[in-house]
């Protein structure tokens, strides 16, 4: 009994082992392609099409054996990297990965190319190009090299500057020092808010949404189709109102917005204009005077046909003294103007100002 | 909620001042309270601020009418004005008309007023101008139309019409179901 307990002891422990080492080694038919920089490993070998189908027990069993294979085969990769223990005797053991060969993708999208600013615009136009500049300039007075601008620069420190000459037309009571300051403080914020505005338009141009195409390009889908086909209607010579409409195409709806008279003002807006706004309004409809004056539309008619008449014959007259005939008239032609408009002219019916 | 839309604009105005003239103004200006008209699905509702701002909180297709309907825009926008405007009208009305105890009926059944029911009229009545109908009894029976200027309406024969109906008190009972 005892001898027969032993051996299945022996056995047991036997099929364990051999477990474990089952469990260790992966049977694969392609090897594996490892990029251990990264701690990648790549298994070209196809699924079980037909196990993988559709969700279940079955297909979450099959997933987590393939992931235990292919983890147990990097792990094992790893495990022969060389490795060291880092912080002498006790510490942990440290594998010295090697450089990663498999390119990552970008993480963020590329980023676009801001739009030029005034000086770059104008510069092209003009085709000014960037002249080379060296970076460190001969000053004659330190006898070395310095810098163009910045600490210690070539020509001296300006807060030290003990002499600031006054220029030919200023005002001798001027302070010069403080007027150089000022200019450069004015200098720094022109400068300044020129460098936002440049940066107000790059960011508003980044932020416009470029507009859809009209034209069918393969990757639009059925509501830009719908839109295109609209403005496409739309834009005819009478704003497609003898458009014809394919057998089911359903009639254009009315607009949310309204028409030009179909649009209102909104419905809690300030109460206290509308109440005088809608007074005023009553207050011109009950008076008797018309809204129109007839005598000022008539004089007003009169007047611009003559002014377009006398311009007429001026210019008839006036194509052969060329500007020096233009000059010697014009004193004479405002004072007849002003004296000769006085008096409307209330005799003259409404359809008559045509015959003059 | 949708917002409804704002105010009748002038075609109501100039409806409504038709039949009550210049003191129209007295329901707009009013010292106890600001007061509106707000248009909502072709009709012109009266309605006080405080009403207007809880009536905002409702979704226009399930609003049914806000205030009181003053009247309505036909289809060809004309304006139209309702019975339910009389108590408000009645007591600015420039021009009126009273109509004699036995066509009273006739009035409120929605006939026309003929010369023979006409009792009394208010000077320098024009012709087509809008009118309130009394009874003799000083009691607003509805809306009418002048048809016959007051010194036409004294030479006209007894069975011409003077004022056409357009609203009048009996509606109530008559399309009690489709007035708002």
């Amino acid at each position: 009994m005892a001898a027969v307990r032993v051996e299945a002891v022996l056995a047991a422990a036997e099929e364990q082992e051999a477990e474990k080492r089952r469990s260790i080694t992966v049977e694969k038919e392609l090897e594996l392609e490892y990029d251990l920089g990264n701690l990648l490993a790549v298994d070209r070998n196809p699924p079980p099409a037909a196990a993988l189908r559709g969700a279940g027990p079955r297909r979450e069993a099959l997933l987590r054996a393939l992931a235990r294979d292919n983890t147990q085969l990097l792990v094992s990769r790893l495990w022969e990297l060389p490795a060291e223990r880092a912080g002498g005797a006790g510490g942990p053991l440290v594998a010295q990965l090697p450089e990663p060969t498999f390119r990552l993708p970008r993480e963020k999208p590329a980023p676009k190319p801001r739009p030029p600013t005034r000086w770059e615009q104008f510069a092209r136009l003009k085709g000014i190009r960037r002249k080379k500049k060296t970076s460190l300039v001969w000053d004659e007075q330190a006898k070395e090299w310095r810098r163009r601008w910045g600490y210690k620069r070539a020509g001296g420190d300006p807060s030290r500057a003990w002499l600031a000459e006054v220029p030919a037309g200023a005002d001798p009571e001027e302070d010069q020092f403080a007027r150089l300051r000022r200019e450069k403080r004015e200098r720094v914020a022109r400068n300044e808010l020129n460098r936002l505005r440049n940066l107000a338009r790059a960011h508003r141009a980044g932020s416009a949404v470029p507009a859809a195409p009209l034209h069918p390009t393969g990757h639009q889908d059925r509501d830009e189709l719908r839109r295109v086909a609209r403005v496409a209607r739309v834009s005819t010579a009478s704003l497609g109102r003898f458009q014809p409409r394919l057998p089911k195409e359903p009639a254009e709806p009315p607009s949310r917005s309204g028409g030009k008279k179909r649009r209102f003002q909104p419905l809690l807006g300030n109460l206290a204009a509308e109440r005088s706004r809608q007074l005023e309004l009553l207050r011109d409809m009950g008076s008797k005077k018309p809204v129109l004056d007839i005598t000022r539309a008539v004089n007003k008619q009169l007047r611009a046909e003559e002014a377009e008449a006398a311009a007429a014959n001026k210019g008839k007259k006036q194509s052969k003294r060329g500007k020096r005939g233009r000059r010697q008239q014009r004193p004479g032609r405002s004072g007849k103007k002003s004296g000769g408009r006085r008096q409307p002219q209330q005799q003259k019916p409404a359809g008559g100002g045509t015959g003059g | 909620a949708v917002p409804r839309q704002e105010g009748p604009g002038r075609a109501g105005l100039t409806g409504l001042s038709c039949s009550i003239g210049e003191n129209i103004q007295l329901l707009v200006d009013r010292p106890d309270g600001t007061y509106c008209f707000r248009l909502h699905r072709d009709r012109v509702y009266y309605l006080s601020e405080k009403l207007l701002k809880l009536a905002a909180s409702v979704p226009r297709e399930s609003l049914v009418a806000p205030g009181t309907c003053f009247g309505k825009f036909t289809k060809s926008q004309k304006f139209r004005l309702s019975v339910t405007a009389l108590d408000f009208l009645a007591p600015y009305a420039k021009y009126k008309v009273w109509v004699k105890p036995g066509s009273e009926q006739s009035f409120l059944y929605g006939n026309h007023v003929l010369k023979s029911g006409l009792g009394r009229i208010t000077e320098s009545t024009a012709q087509y101008q809008g009118v309130v109908v009394y009874s003799m009894a000083d009691v607003p029976l509805g809306f009418g139309v002048a048809a016959k200027s007051t010194q036409e309406c004294r030479k006209v024969d007894p069975l011409a019409i003077v004022v056409f109906h357009q609203a009048d008190v009996g509606e109530y009972v008559r399309n009690e179901d489709t007035l708002t």
